[in-house]
Formats: C-alpha cells, structure tokens, sequence
C-alpha cells in the first residue's frame, strides 16, 4: 500500500527580550543555577504577574510577518500540573484567545518548489525551569533561571507531507524570528524547540491517521530523523496488523528512535482558566500599524528581491536570504562593490568555506563586510587577479592587514600587466625549460592546449602569482609556437 | 491609651502627651499579658515595633510631621513582611520567613507606622470564625465562649481587645467586615484594584482585596490613604487618583439615599440583628438620609457563585504549596509523588483541603462549563443588580452577619458555615466597596452587631463619611470589652 505521511508542528520560540515575561529578572543563557530567577520566578506566596509589553510587541511582529490576523483581546490562561521545576503548579498561557491568529509561511522544497503552510496560531507562555538529575545522590537539583523566559508557541496546521518539509517549515520559521531579531534562533541552547506531530495514512484517503507527538525535538536533523523513523514505525506497525495509539513519545537522538512518553490515558487534564491576576491584553488597530512599521523586509521577500532584481539564480538567493546576518553580510558586500553576482561568489565560496572550516557564525567574521566589499572590487577593476584575490583574503582572515589595498601593496600582489615585463620572465622560463619546450613542440596541436599549463604555472610562479593570467597565456602560446 | 483612636493618638504623639516608643510599649505589654488566652498575634515583632517607634520618635524630633508616623499597627499574617515569618495561618507556611514586603506593607513603613506583630487568621483565608487555623482558634474579647469571626478574626479581636487601634486584614468574601461586626469594630473593604494584592497571600486573586480595621470610620480613612494606590507590581490594581478620604467625612448626609435591599432582611436574619439595624437606619433618618426598599434579585445566587470561582482559583493559587521550594516538606519522601502528596496532606487543614477538592472539581474537562463559566455569567448578573440599584440610591445598607457572633465549635457543617457570608460575598463578587460599622449589641452575652454599608465602584469616600456620620451621632464604636477586670 502507498502511505502518506501527515505532520503538524508546534515550534517554541524563546523570546529575545532582556527580562522574563512576569518578571524583571534577566533571560541571559548559562549563569549560575538560580541566579536569575526572582520572588516572582520563584513563584514566592503573595507574587504577582506583570506582563512584558517587549514579549507582546515580539509576538504581533511575529503576526504580521506571517499576515496572520491579530484580535484585538487575547487572553492569558493557566494549564495547572505539577512538575518540580515549575514553580506555581501552573503555566501562564494562552488557550482559548491566542495573541496570534491564522496566517500562513511559505516554504522553499529542494528543487525549488513552494509550499505554503497554514498556521493555526501562535500563543504567548513562560517556560519553566530545567530538572537536573546529574550530581545530586539520590535526588534532582532544580534550576529556575530559565522559568518565566517568554516563548511563542507557533501551531502550525497538519500540511506537511515529509520530514523535508517539516524541515523547510522550521527553518521558515527560524529565517522569520531570526530575520525579526524577535529570537536568537539559538537551537543548541533551545531557543526553539519543537514538538512535532506525525500520522500516516493510505494514499488518497482523506480522513487523518492516529497521531504521536514527538515532543522537545531541537535540531533541523533530529526533527528529519525523528519523523523518519516515526513514520516508518507507524507504517510497519498498522501493516503487521496493528494500530497507532495517541500518544506522546521522545526522540532519543545516540539510539536514533522514538520511544513512548505517555499514553492519552495518562494525560494530565491542565484544567485550564483565565488567569485573575493578569488583565485582558487589548491592541488597537494604532498600536497594530505601529509594530507593523518597525517590521524588516522579510526573507521571502528578500529572496524574491535578490532573484528578480539582483538576477541571482535561485539557489544563491535562497542561501544569500537564509538568514538574517547572511542577507546583512551580503548586502553590506554588494554595497562597497557594486556587483552582485562576485558579491554572492565571495560570500558562498571563500568566506563561507573559511567560515565552515572554523564553525564560526558569519556575525562573527574576522573579514568584515566591508573589508571583502573592498577586495572584490580589486578583482572587478583587475588590480589583483584571482590567485592573489585568494591570499589577500587569507591575510585579511589572519588580521596581518586593515584592507585588501594595503595588503596588495604591502606584498606587491598587484597584477602585472606590462607586456614587456611578462615577456622576459616567459623567456626565462622557456631558457630553463629545454626538455619541455621540446616535448611541447613535438605534440599534436590538440594535446599542446594540455601542456601549456606547465609553463603557465612556471610564469606565474616566477611573477609570485602576480603576472595577469591570460596575458601570459596569450603570450606563452604565441612564443611557444614561434618555432 | 488602649481605647483610643488612631486619631487620637496621632495628636497625643504630637502633643508629645507620650512617645511612640511609651505608646508601643504600653501595648505590646499589653499583649503578653491578654493575648495569651485571646489568640489574636501568631507572631509578635517586639525588637522591630520597638526600633520603628525609635525611628519615629527621632524622626519626629527632627521635625518629621507625617500624620501616621510612630501609630502602632498589627498586619493580618496574610500579608508578606521581609525577615518575619509570614504564615497564612497554615502549618505549610509555618517555617516561611518572606525575604520581601507586600506593597501595602512598604507603604506603611514609609508612612512611618510600627507593625506590632502578624495577626491570626483561618489558614489561607478560608473561614468565617477563626476556628481553621494551625495557631488555634481566637477568642472574641465581647465573650470568650464566641468566635471573632473570619478570616481576619486575629485583626478584628486585637483592635477590639486594646491591642491595637488599627489592623490589616483582608476581604475575599467578608473576612474583614464579618469579624469587624462580631468583634465591635470598623472595617473597610475597599473596591477590588483599590490596594495593591502585591505581597498579600493569595487565595481568590479575583476576590481578594486588603482594607483597614479600626476603631472608627475616621481611622479607616487615615489608614485607606495610606495603603491605596496603583501598584505597578499588581496588574489588577488600578490607576486611579487616590482622594483625600478625610476631606468628605464632615459632609452632610441631608438628602442621601439610602436603599436597603429586601433580599438582605430575609429569612434567616437573626431579630436582634435586624432590629440592631433598622435602629441604626432610623438615625440615618433622622439625619436627613432617604430610605428606600431596593431588590437584588440574584443575591440567592452569590453563595453558590463564590463556592465555584473561589475554590477553582485557589486550587491553583495553593499548587505552588508542593514542598519543593519553601513551606512545609514531609520527612523523606520515597519519590516526587510522596513529596507532593505527604507535604500537602500533613501541610494544609481540612477547610483548605476542602475548597482545593471543590475547586479541582469544577475546572475539570467535562465541568468548567457547568460551574466555573456558568458562575462567571452568575457573577456579571450580581454585578448588573448592584449596577441598577446604584441608579437609584447611593448607598446601600443591611447587616453585614446574619446573627451576632456564635459560640466557638457551634458550626460544625461547612455549609451552615458558609451561609454566614450570606450578606457579603456578592460584594466581592461585585468589585464594590462595602464597610462594616458597630451598630448595637444583642442582648445576651453582649455580643456586637454591625451595619453594613456598600457603595459604588471607587466611593470609599462617600462610604467613609456616610460612616463617619454615623459615628458623630452614636457611640457603639467608642465601647470596650473589660477584658483586664477579669484577668486581675
């Protein structure tokens, strides 16, 4: 039987505001445990709320960028149960009026296809604290700092029909927070996290599968494994003869598996009702148009601009687009040299391969924007050629020069163009080279193309990479065939 | 100096007639010596009293004139208070010290006032007689064999008593004017968002409100002054200009009018309480007021209301109570599931495990509808009767207990229990402000009575001097129980 494969998402997005949601405690990563959690984190008695208007504008922006309609009341809820690292016995959320309505993202496939996928909402909540089980005998210790950090919960509709899609939706998803500065994106220290939601079912029905939901997923990898392996457990299952329960189930990423959690029968009834010591939040259409005047161009519409006006091919505008920091790299490059298609070359070739080789993420870059703005346009106006193009970026990389300029001067990389000067050293050449020139000379004219290359590099070398490369082409076959 | 008003002593203290110290000291003296018997303080804060009424005394010297600077006070133990235990009446808080103040607490330090201590109260609020503490149950100064009422029983009995001439306590469905009636004194709630919930232990955040109990309308306007407020800290608190409460307590009550809803002297209401008031309405007659009957047609359905909203909000309200943080922890819990059950099975009373059950109960799938969103549409129509009623009069009146207060381990059934609350509740439920004044005595066992008076959203002002009125004309706020004849 052909099978279709049903996913569904909730991505949680953790906020980049400076305080917590509730509270004015820092959401800064990695401190001590239970430094930054305050008597409100703490859920101390007699504490109250105080919403973050940072976490409210955060979300709206969210909202427009996904064209989603945003009510003009939104609610906050509690879901009471009880875990150790969550302080009160509940979690402050939304449930039944959400601060993000429907509206959609649209996803790029592998061969350039786009796929738009709906969203169901998007809510406000606080996270709670993390559980550690290591170093404690016989007990858990709990860490509060990240309790109360804000997190958009992004529910997406069931419309992906692949792990590559559920793949491409998350990194949508990651481009626009990012793109937003709404979220760091930071998936290794779960600034998101996603909970992923798999069925399958017999080609051509209509009627959904029974679902699991593989919770707490947090690399594009692991979600494209976990949903592989889901997918394939569940089909195996119901072919031998068996059936799919609701339930909740963990990806165990060293055995490259899912295993259950909890069955439906298990599940907590959260008991949810709106929490009394927080009022209705309630955005006018001013305050809307407002958050929707501080939005960045997008990377859909980004990737569109790149392609139709900067005539990128599809692929480099998607990759150039792909993230924020990328796109502002790309473009402060394309700004001091003025041509796209060596601006996108440069970044996609030797920068990010330097990048790569030394994990280091582009904000990063030792080779400023416009450092490598300045070198391209070097090679545009034919000062150096691509040889030296490649050691003076090395040097700027290595922090031995301020700008490609004072690098090609300093080292004499600039392009030798002088007729008479390339003419002697490929005499000398051809002077040291009895044997070759021989050989060269005895060969079939198809195979001397071939052998030029030799006293190509010997020219080149003698210039120390300088000598313009088709001048001494030209004038090496020229001499070479004299005789 | 025990009988009199916070009034009083503010122009004794700037008279130099006493120091805030002679002042402190004489009552917390006289707290070791009764309060043994009367229950009223679960803790007394003597070094901190004594070192605030220093502070005054020497700020006063330098020229200091804040009117409520160096006047004792005592805070219902609701109330969180920086490096002093704050218990909520409950064995689960019994180890908690609050490494911070409520707001309303700062507020009185920075007015310069001296809490003498953390009155007793039903554990978490939830009672009307006092008699669901871990601290034991408090004794009405009137009569020892009746209870003071509830929850803030500690606060009513200790301004009663002489221990001191004002309290906190706080009103989640009568808890201050209910034992500010049975024990003889003043007590305010004022309208919900008036005074900072910051702080203040929280057990019906939508409901709860914290006021002033005193020795009279005056001292309640003082206090209210004091502790009104935005608070940025409290989202439900509200921004609104906080008056002066004393500028209108002079005006003439000629032309006033008073409604008294029929539903309030029904069956149930003890006579001697109705006579008490209705007395205590002839005087408002006789000053001028108009009185007229008044309906609110859905006051039958506020018992049941409040026991689905307050029970459902404090089921999560207590769930940070799990003997993980702070509070009470069972001995060597077997795993997470012991720990949860052991600490809040041996931590929390009856009544308090009681309500978390209740309230469980209606937030459950298959229930919410039923109870708690049936009871919110319950709570806008009793809201909408206090609405209309206030288009046609200013203020309303009533008792504000059924009966005078009853002897102590009378009430044994929850329900009859929570039928004292009968005249109270819907108030909460309401938002409105609504204050307790002495009105007379039943005739046996001397037990006080109070008149009930509510206002419109945000009129503590016109509740204050409708009181107040009351007060120039009568003296049942200016008795005292003889409790040192007795003791001698």
């Amino acid at each position: 039987m052909q099978w279709e494969t049903v996913i569904g998402l909730e991505v949680h997005v953790q906020l980049a505001t400076q305080s917590k949601i509730f509270s004015g405690a820092s959401t800064a990563f990695g401190a001590e445990p239970n430094t930054q959690a305050c008597a409100i984190d703490l859920g101390l008695p007699g504490v109250l709320p105080v919403l973050n208007e940072g976490a409210v504008a955060m979300a709206v922006q969210f909202g427009l960028a996904i064209d989603a309609h945003i009510p003009d009341t939104s609610l906050f809820e509690r879901k009471n149960y009880f875990y150790p690292d969550l302080p009160k016995g509940y979690q402050t959320s939304q449930m039944a009026q959400p601060i993000v309505g429907k509206g959609e993202v649209e996803i790029v496939l592998d061969d350039d296809v786009r796929k738009r996928i709906r969203i169901h909402h998007a809510h406000l909540e606080e996270d709670a604290g993390k559980s550690l089980h290591e170093d404690f005998h016989g007990m858990s210790g709990i860490d509060l700092n990240r309790a109360g950090t804000p997190l958009l919960e992004i529910v997406s509709e069931p419309d992906m029909r692949s792990a590559k899609e559920a793949v491409a939706y998350i990194r949508a998803i990651h481009a626009i927070v990012t793109y937003l500065g709404i979220s760091d994106g930071n998936m290794a220290e779960g600034s998101m996290r996603c909970d992923v939601n798999v069925s399958v079912r017999p080609k051509g029905q209509e009627a959904f599968g029974t679902r699991a939901e593989i919770k707490n997923v947090n690399s594009f990898r692991f979600v494209e494994r976990a949903i592989e392996f889901e997918v394939e457990r569940q089909i195996e299952l119901i072919e031998d003869g068996g059936k799919v329960v609701q339930e909740t189930r963990l990806y165990d990423p060293d055995q490259d598996e899912t295993r259950s959690m909890r069955t439906k029968e298990e599940a907590n009834d959260y008991r949810y009702f709106p929490c009394p010591d927080l009022l209705p939040v309630m955005l006018d259409s001013a305050y809307i148009e407002h958050q929707r005047a501080t939005l960045p161009e997008l990377p859909t519409e980004k990737r569109h601009r790149f392609e139709n006006s900067l005539g990128l091919s599809t692929y480099d505008a998607g990759v150039l687009s792909a993230t924020r920091p990328t796109a502002e790299y790309f473009e402060a490059v394309l700004a001091v040299c003025g041509d796209a298609k060596q601006a996108a070359n440069w970044v996609q070739g030797e920068l990010s391969g330097h990048l790569n080789r030394e994990n280091i993420d582009i904000s990063n870059s030792p080779v400023t924007p416009e450092q490598l703005g300045g070198l391209v346009s070097r090679v545009l106006d034919d000062t150096i050629n691509g040889k030296a193009a490649k050691q003076v970026f090395a040097a700027l990389w290595n922090n031995e020069g301020q700008s490609a300029d004072e690098i090609i001067e300093a080292r004499g990389l600039k392009q030798v163009t002088d007729t008479g000067a390339i003419e002697a050293m490929i005499d000398q050449v051809i002077a040291d080279s009895p044997v070759q020139v021989a050989q060269y000379r005895d060969a079939d004219p198809e195979k001397r193309g071939k052998m030029i290359g030799y006293f190509v590099g010997q020219v080149m070398k003698a210039s120390r990479g300088t000598a313009n490369p088709q001048q001494v082409n030209g004038l090496l076959k020229q001499k070479l065939d004299e005789a | 100096m025990h009988e009199m008003t916070l009034t009083e002593l503010a122009k004794g203290l700037k008279a130099g007639d006493f120091s805030s110290r002679e002042l402190t000291t004489s009552l917390l003296d006289r707290i070791e010596r009764l309060d043994g018997e009367l229950n009223t303080f679960i803790t007394v804060t003597r070094d901190q009293a004594l070192a605030a009424a220093d502070a005054a005394d020497q700020a006063r010297a330098r020229g200091d004139e804040r009117p409520l600077a160096g006047l004792p006070l005592a805070l219902k133990d609701i109330f969180c208070t920086r490096g002093v235990r704050t218990s909520c009446g409950s064995k689960m808080l019994d180890n908690f010290v609050s490494p911070y103040d409520a707001t309303v607490v700062e507020k009185l330090e920075a007015a310069g006032m001296v809490s003498l201590g953390k009155t007793n109260m039903d554990e978490f609020a939830m009672g009307s007689s006092n008699e669901n503490s871990f601290y034991g149950a408090v004794k009405n100064p009137w009569d020892k064999s009746a209870v003071p009422g509830g929850s803030s029983g500690g606060s009513a009995a200790a301004v009663a008593a002489g221990f001191t001439p004002a309290a906190l306590g706080t009103d989640t469905g009568g808890s201050i004017r209910q034992p500010a009636a049975f024990c003889g004194v003043t007590g305010l709630k004022p309208t919900y968002g008036r005074v900072s919930r910051y702080g203040m232990i929280a057990y019906a955040s939508s409901l709860d409100q914290g006021g002033p109990m005193a020795r009279s309308a005056e001292d309640c306007a003082h206090l209210l002054g004091a502790i009104a407020g935005h608070d940025l800290r409290d989202s439900t608190s509200v921004a609104r200009v906080v008056p002066d409460y004393l500028a209108e307590l002079d005006t003439p009550l000629a032309g006033l009018k008073i409604g008294l809803p029929k539903e309030y002297f029904g069956d149930g209401l003890d006579p001697e309480v109705e006579r008490a008031v209705r007395e205590a309405i002839g005087v408002y007659e006789s000053l001028g007021a108009k009185v007229c009957e008044v309906s609110l047609p859905h006051t039958h359905l506020a018992i049941p209301a409040y026991y689905v909203i307050a029970p459902a909000e404090a089921s999560s309200n207590l769930s940070r109570y799990d003997g993980v943080r702070f509070g009470h922890r069972c001995n060597a819990p077997a795993d997470l599931e012991d720990l949860y059950k052991r600490s809040r099975a041996e931590g929390f009373g009856d009544e308090v495990k009681r309500r978390i059950l209740i309230g469980t109960h209606t937030l459950s799938e298959g229930f919410f509808d039923a109870y708690y969103r049936k009871a919110q549409q319950v709570r806008r129509l009793i809201r909408q009767d206090f609405l209309d009623a206030f288009d046609e009069v200013d203020v309303l009146m009533g008792p504000a207990a059924p009966t005078p207060a009853f002897d102590l381990g009378a009430k044994k059934d929850p329900v009859s229990m929570y039928l004292q609350d009968i005249y109270t509740i819907a108030i909460n439920l309401a938002g409105i402000p609504g204050i307790s004044v002495p009105a007379g005595f039943s005739g046996q066992g001397q037990r006080p009575i109070g008149l009930q008076i509510l206002g419109q959203h945000f009129a503590e002002a016109q509740l204050l001097n409708v009181a107040h009125q009351f007060q120039q004309a009568t003296d049942w706020h200016r008795r005292h129980p003889s409790l040192d004849q007795e003791t001698i």
